[in-house]
């Protein structure tokens, strides 16, 4: 059964350093109150999974939380680079960090079979891609039936899913709108969660076939209002493009990020 | 080869749109890839292609944005859909199970047979530019019916050989789909700045089949950073209409008030 916590109690008690973190959230709902909470607790030695490490892992990975990251897209949606990956990856700074990357679509079934319980997803994939040169995690299997070569990657199954929602009942039974992602997924995938909510109500105000995460499957619901920003949240508050844009400049320098970090995160509390 | 002089202003990039929109037939299933395919498709939907199904995969099924996106997955493509599905759902039911007649594909880097490279410039392990990698690119080129693809012509992105294979044309030697079963036919063309091409239906390496207005084959062989090839019967490629440059410019006007506003 969920329990409610504070921001800062779920993140102590759930993400040890060394963890395998998923914090999903595609392009919607991207859970930054999370990431800046883990950045205020010193994490270290993380692996980060996400399809789309968007601005939130380029702040981990800048403020040297991660020790790996498994994605499939790694840009800042619609600006460009996320240059604090880049510097990471080229330069190893502000240490190196191992990349494993992945096509969406493998990403996506690895979560799916995560959240399943199977310890692999199979897919049509990765046809003449050069990814598995790279990747030793994409292997080829034969289809017992029809002889089809398909491409296999492991699930997901990370210690602690974060994802953001709009809101959760008393019960910790989570209501997810809008663009869902692997949300659901992820959270069914991992050995503890966490989901963040904009808001709790007396009464989802639900439809029989919603996107509903029952309180049981939750280990921790902390409230954090604008938690997305600068990613958005459908019904609540729009993306901010004009920030996505910003980051690009903030981004690009590591004293400029570092400053960003130290006002915007280390010193501005959290809502603990 | 002479220069076909043009008759309304435009740009450059507005024919690329306007002939890259043209492509998509009305009724097709689209699976849209964010920038300059989307700006396509969005205007093949608002002129002669309303019926056309845009398709993201943020999970946004048969969408119809106001503005263009900024993001594969910002809000007005999901309110604008007629439903929203979960990313997995999209990639195995909507993709891999074979609705999509049309995948439309940027990409920094294409080679002579088509293969595309969103993941780096220079070595794997230790990449001069590292680029955001695959995304759903892999398998919308592999499980859409067929793929076009569009990006700007210059030299850095026609490349003799792309640096790394991240979505497959048609591979190195060009016969990389040959025997596969259950994929589709690959791209079918390509449209840039300058020119539509076409992949060679044996050997599947680029032709160019028609040039834009004002646009001579010297000025595609100087941006292409191979040998390229020119179809025999070369055409020129009809000229924007002025609705379609009307609802273009709108449109863009449309998305950039939008993203100034936030």
């Amino acid at each position: 059964m969920a329990e409610i916590l504070s921001l800062h109690d779920a993140v102590s008690r759930y993400v040890e350093d060394g963890a395998t973190v998923a914090m999903e959230g595609f392009t919607h709902l991207i859970p930054f109150a999370a990431g800046h909470e883990l950045i205020r607790q010193g994490k270290r030695d993380l692996t980060l999974i996400r399809m789309t490490p968007d601005l939130v892992y380029d702040q981990l990975i800048g403020a040297g939380c991660a020790k790996k990251v498994i994605f499939s897209w790694g840009g800042n949606p619609g600006v460009g680079s996320l240059h604090r990956l880049r510097d990471a990856v080229e330069k190893g700074w502000p240490h190196q960090v191992e990349i494993l990357e992945h096509s969406h679509a493998a990403m996506a079934c690895a979560f799916e079979a995560g959240a399943a319980g199977l310890p692999l997803a199979v897919l049509r994939g990765y046809v003449g891609s050069e990814l598995p040169n790279v990747n030793d995690q994409i292997k080829f299997i034969e289809c017992p039936f029809t002889g089809e070569r398909l491409a296999a990657v492991p699930s997901v199954r990370p210690d602690v899913s974060i994802v953001h929602a709009q809101k959760a009942d008393r019960a910790g039974n989570v209501l997810v709108e809008g663009i869902v992602g692997v949300q659901k997924e992820a959270v069914l995938a991992a050995r503890h969660s966490i989901v963040t909510v904009e808001e709790i109500v007396d009464d989802l105000d639900t439809h029989p076939n919603a996107c509903v995460i029952p309180g049981w499957a939750i280990d921790a619901i902390s409230v954090a209002e604008k938690g997305s920003l600068p990613s958005y949240a459908h019904g609540y508050y729009p993306r901010d493009n004009h920030f996505y844009k910003e980051w690009d400049t903030i981004a690009r320098d590591r004293d400029t990020f570092t400053k960003w970090i130290d006002d915007n995160v280390m010193n501005a509390g959290g809502n603990a | 080869m002479s220069a076909v002089e043009k008759s309304l202003d435009y740009t450059a990039g507005e024919m690329m749109t306007v002939t890259a929109a043209r492509a998509l037939e009305n009724g097709m299933t689209c699976f849209v890839g964010i920038g300059l395919p989307s700006e396509a498709a969005n205007l093949a939907r608002l002129t002669h292609a309303p019926d056309v199904v845009l398709i993201y995969e943020s999970g946004t099924l048969q969408t119809k944005p106001e503005v263009l996106p900024l993001s594969i997955g910002d809000g007005e493509l999901c309110e604008t859909a007629l439903t929203t599905v979960s990313v997995p759902e999209m990639f195995r039911y909507w993709l891999q199970g074979g609705k999509i007649d049309v995948g439309f594909l940027g990409t920094a880097q294409i080679d002579r047979y088509c293969n595309l490279n969103t993941t780096l410039i220079g070595d794997y392990t230790s990449p001069k530019v590292r680029l955001p990698g695959g995304g759903g690119a892999p398998e919308i080129a592999t499980n859409a019916g067929e793929v076009f693809i569009t990006l700007k012509h210059s030299r850095r992105t026609f490349v003799d050989e792309v640096d790394f294979v991240t979505t497959l044309g048609f591979g190195r030697d060009g016969k990389a789909r040959d025997g596969v079963p259950n994929i589709g036919r690959g791209p079918t063309r390509v449209i840039t700045d300058l020119c539509v091409m076409k992949p060679d239906p044996e050997t599947k390496e680029l032709v160019v089949v028609s040039l834009h207005p004002g646009v001579t084959a010297e000025q595609v062989q100087e941006a292409t950073g191979w040998e390229i090839r020119f179809a025999e019967a070369l055409e020129s490629t009809p000229e924007p209409g002025a609705r379609e440059l009307e609802v273009l410019r709108e449109l863009k006007d449309r998305t950039a008030r939008a993203h100034a506003g936030q």
